[in-house]
């Protein structure tokens, strides 16, 4: 298992905004989806990535144990770590062995066998429901909304804890029909105990022209994080406090 | 022996003999809980600090200088008392007779005092020129017994930043043992010590000691008519929490109108304050709004110390700082944590008065400080970008609990260890020296061995090493003697005779060497080692830049080829330094620190193997090299916490700037995550870190408009500064660090 063969994008030492507490963060190459709003582009491919094993990426994280404090860990995002199943399961069950807290940033476009075994190493998901209405899905992330709810409903069977997280893109989802049908997602899956709204960030904009493709959303202004940040607050307490 | 204004206190061995450490052990009170209970500013220090605040903008208004005094030489006594506002100043004193006027103090040397009043536009009286037409100076003392070689190393910046013009600095009285004891008891000690000197016979150190002991005996004698001149009798102990408050400031007071050090730093005098203030508060004679008052107006005070430099001392330590280090939290060797509610008074000031670079708050930083004073020292470092953290873990076992850092990172046991500070060398223009044979390309000058320029395609990395061993001996050497004659001198022409007064008689002393440039001296080893440097020579055949084929390690990215070069070369640095023997038999320490001078080295400094270009400035400290980074703040933290603390006993500073983004969502967030950093940087071993949390924006804002940031903060390398009074290229460098953000 430590010999596994992961493709790697990026690393990133210090994550405090990808899971709880202070966190490792390996950014997994290639993804299938191609989202308007992705900020990303640049791991989509897998082919110049570099590559670890399982047991090497491991350790590198180790050497940030004692940042970890008691809620932090090891997040794998992407790209889309699921399309690295084998791989992502080899890195959660080292990390399970040494103490390290584990937590998956996915879209949930996969769920097969070899990804369930991955999520038993699983503590936490940090799940993108992208949008609430499935031509959104089709249009601007290439899979289907059901997917997501699917694979949604199966962590509530194993009771894997959820963070749901959305990004905010004006025009496109910020209406509120959107946050109702989202806190009803949520309100039918006990097993997710938190809600991320993402303002749309164009940062990434830079990348798009790099890599000399266009960028879908590039013409859509940011969100006001002011607003998203209020639109969270509400539908915390849509959710949770009533 | 007792005495009435000691009522209250647990009594201890520290009532026989001077041990202010067991005094505080005996009597403090620990405390576990928040910041709740804290007091916000009076009116009364309201006014007072906007009084304050409208002398700092009239000085910045002043070019930096608002007045001196040139007709009077500065010492304990020598000038009448002054007030920022007599009738209204809970605790008074100032250096001269009025509020940031600069006094001349010429002992360290007159020719920087007449410089620097010329930059000013004033001229140095006749009267004070005069009086030391017959005075030897420190520095003239030094420049008489400077070799040729060390005149060389001094003039092509190979080594930089000696104290051998002004005040060395770096020496903290226990300014407290006046008010626990009163100078009365200390001059009798003193006497005491005095005439056990003398046996089996008088040799050059019983002399010399002898001597010291006498000026310390006066000097203790002028604190007493210093103070009385303000109308205090400080012959006894104080009798309460003000009285102790004003009777230590006395002290340090004293210190800094004796001394022009670079740095003078306070100590550790919260927590023994917080005595006080606890017996004041039992007695019903102090509140909380009143114990917050005390220390706010004692702030006030520091704030207000200035010394006078010249425009070349301030491109070496930007902002004018005075390293009013004062050494807050850590924990007894009892398990007792060393907070009280007065280490929360101390940190509070910089809310009650605004953020401010002094007095350069250091938390002592130990996993077993309370959790809510952790909380509380990680949102101060968010609003303020105020304070500086330092390993109590790492520190504690080697110094006790009763130590205090002088400067920025040197730590020492309060009034029983010294050091003579020695500034720097510049591992990274050695290592140019190294592969040119003895010539330095950016000065012209031959210095050192003198050797054949390393020739060859491409560099090799076995002999550039042996190269540059054979270098570093070199300088190790020419150090260490320059580093005597200098405290020598120093103690010969300007001896501390107040700060000395306030130690034990046989004090322990350090002498603290420095380097600089290591990362960009470790990352050019491993350009050399990894990738292939090819040389790039002169017309005259000297090599004055590399070219680079393939890539290589960096340091700051916890990868151990290189970190472990940087780790190397300290202790070859400091294995070589300790084979020449010290002035006084001080033990030979290493740091790893630069304060502002990081520019100015880079400035004198040519290309570089690692692909630096001539001039560019180095990075801070033991910081990686800006934006050599690549896997994030925590990877740059691990190859810095590499350097051991072993090999560099005066301190491995590191400057870490993060956005508030990268630190997470919200405030809380922010704070744990924060606190989470601090605990996992320290536990591994790493030594000391400035935390600044802003956004790179803000700087460039402030660059940009700097009438509209008078009071932005910002740490920079052990100390924090006023953006604002760095010269542009300082704030350049600044603003090119890395700051480490949120993806």
């Amino acid at each position: 298992m430590q010999n596994i063969k992961g493709k790697i994008h990026s690393i990133q030492s210090l994550g405090t905004v990808d899971g709880p507490g202070v966190r490792f963060v390996a950014f997994l190459a290639g993804c299938p989806l191609r989202c308007s709003c992705c900020h990303n582009p640049d791991t989509w491919s897998a082919e110049n990535a570099d590559a670890y094993t399982a047991g090497e990426l491991v350790s590198k994280a180790e050497a940030f144990k004692s940042y970890f404090g008691k809620r932090g860990g090891i997040t794998l995002s992407g790209g889309e770590p699921l399309c690295q199943p084998e791989f992502v399961e080899a890195v959660f069950a080292l990390c399970k062995e040494r103490g390290i807290n584990t937590c998956l940033d996915t879209s949930g476009c996969f769920l097969d066998s070899k990804v369930k075994n991955a999520l038993e190493f699983c503590d936490r998901v940090l799940l993108d429901i992208k949008y609430t209405r499935s031509d959104l899905y089709r249009r601007h992330v290439g899979m289907e909304l059901s997917q997501a709810v699917e694979f949604l409903d199966y962590l509530n069977e194993q009771k894997i804890p959820v963070t749901v997280r959305q990004v905010i893109v004006p025009g496109i989802n910020d209406y509120e029909e959107n946050f109702e049908a989202l806190s009803d997602i949520i309100k039918a899956h006990d097993c997710v105990d938190s809600v991320e709204l993402l303002p749309f960030r164009k940062i990434c904009q830079t990348k798009y022209d790099e890599m000399g493709i266009e960028f879908p959303f590039g013409g859509i202004d940011e969100a006001n994080s002011l607003t998203v940040r209020e639109t969270e607050r509400r539908l915390k307490e849509n959710i949770w406090k009533r | 022996m007792t005495h009435q204004n000691w009522n209250g206190f647990v009594p201890g061995v520290w009532q026989d003999e001077i041990n202010v450490r067991d005094f505080i052990q005996k009597n403090y009170e620990e405390y576990t809980g928040d910041e709740s209970f804290l007091a916000g500013a009076t009116p009364r220090t309201k006014a007072l600090m906007e009084r304050l605040n409208s002398l700092l903008k009239l000085e910045h208004q002043f070019g930096g200088v608002l007045d001196i005094d040139v007709d009077t030489v500065s010492s304990l006594t020598s000038y009448a008392p002054g007030y920022l506002d007599k009738d209204n100043e809970i605790i008074v004193g100032l250096q001269t007779n009025r509020p940031l006027k600069r006094g001349a103090n010429p002992f360290g040397g007159i020719r920087m005092v007449r410089n620097a009043c010329e930059a000013y536009g004033y001229k140095l009286s006749r009267k004070v020129e005069e009086e030391f037409r017959y005075r030897t100076t420190h520095n003239d003392g030094v420049f008489r017994a400077y070799t040729d070689e060390m005149r060389a190393a001094r003039k092509c910046h190979v080594i930089t930043g000696l104290p051998d013009a002004y005040g060395r600095g770096r020496i903290i009285g226990d300014y407290r043992r006046v008010a626990v004891y009163g100078v009365d008891r200390l001059i009798e000690e003193k006497k005491k010590d005095k005439k056990c000197l003398g046996e089996p016979f008088f040799n050059t150190e019983q002399i010399r000691l002898d001597e010291e002991l006498y000026q310390q005996i006066a000097f203790l004698g002028y604190l007493k008519e210093m103070a009385a001149m303000y109308g205090f009798d400080i012959s006894g102990p104080a009798s309460n929490a003000r009285e102790a408050i004003q009777w230590t400031y006395f002290a340090y007071l004293g210190a800094i109108k004796e001394q022009n050090g670079a740095a003078m730093s306070l100590g550790r005098v919260s927590t023994f304050f917080d005595i006080y203030i606890q017996r004041d508060i039992k007695n019903g004679v102090l509140t909380e709004e009143g114990a917050q008052e005390l220390i706010d107006d004692f702030v006030m005070k520091l704030r207000m110390a200035r010394h006078l430099r010249t425009p070349e001392y301030n491109e070496l330590f930007g902002g004018d700082p005075m390293w009013i280090t004062e050494a807050l939290g850590g924990v007894g060797e009892d398990g007792r944590s060393l907070v009280t509610k007065s280490t929360f008074r101390m940190l509070h000031t910089l809310y009650n008065l605004g953020s401010a670079p002094e007095p350069n708050l250091t938390v002592l930083w130990s996993k077993e400080l309370p959790e809510p004073f952790k909380r509380f020292c990680a949102k101060v470092s968010a609003d303020t970008d105020s304070i500086q953290y330092e390993s109590d873990d790492l520190m504690r076992p080697i110094y006790g609990d009763d130590y205090a850092i002088a400067c920025c990172v040197s730590a020492m046991k309060v009034g029983k260890q010294m050091q003579f500070f020695g500034a720097r060398c510049n591992l990274a223009k050695l290592l140019l020296i190294a592969i040119n044979g003895g010539y330095d390309t950016t000065s012209g000058m031959k210095i050192g061995p003198q050797m054949p320029v390393m020739n060859g395609e491409s560099l090799d990395y076995e002999e550039v090493m042996a190269r540059y061993k054979t270098y570093i001996e070199w300088l190790a050497h020419l150090y260490v003697n320059t580093m005597n004659v200098i405290h020598y001198m120093h103690d010969k022409y300007a001896y501390e005779k107040t700060q000395m007064a306030l130690h034990d008689t046989a004090v322990e002393r350090f002498m603290a060497f420095g380097v600089a440039g290591l990362s960009v001296a470790a990352d050019s080893l491993s350009a050399i080692r990894y990738a292939k440097v090819i040389p790039v020579t002169d017309e005259n055949g000297y090599i004055v830049d590399f070219k680079r084929e393939g890539d290589f390690p960096k340091y700051g990215n916890d990868d151990d080829r290189v970190d472990l070069i940087a780790k190397e070369l300290t202790h070859i640095m400091i294995t070589e330094l300790r084979k020449t023997p010290t002035y006084r038999k001080a033990i030979h320490t290493l740091s790893v620190l630069t304060i502002t001078s990081n520019v100015m080295y880079g400035k004198n400094t040519g290309a570089t193997p690692d692909g630096r270009s001539a001039s560019a400035p180095f990075a801070p400290g033991a910081n990686p090299m800006h934006n050599r980074e690549e896997n994030g703040a925590l990877a740059s933290l691990n190859s810095v916490a590499k350097i051991s603390y072993n090999d560099c006993r005066d301190g491995i500073s590191n400057t870490f700037s993060v956005t508030p983004d990268a630190l997470g969502r919200d405030e809380d967030e922010r704070i744990d995550n924060l606190v989470s950093i601090l605990d996992g940087y320290f536990a591994k071993g790493a030594h000391h870190i400035n935390v600044n949390v802003m956004n790179r924006e803000t700087l460039l804002k402030a660059y940009e408009k700097p009438e509209d940031y008078p009071n932005l903060t910002i740490r920079v390398s052990g100390y924090a500064v006023h953006f604002h009074k760095l010269s542009r290229e300082q704030q350049r460098e600044v603003i090119n660090r890395t700051f480490h953000c949120a993806l």
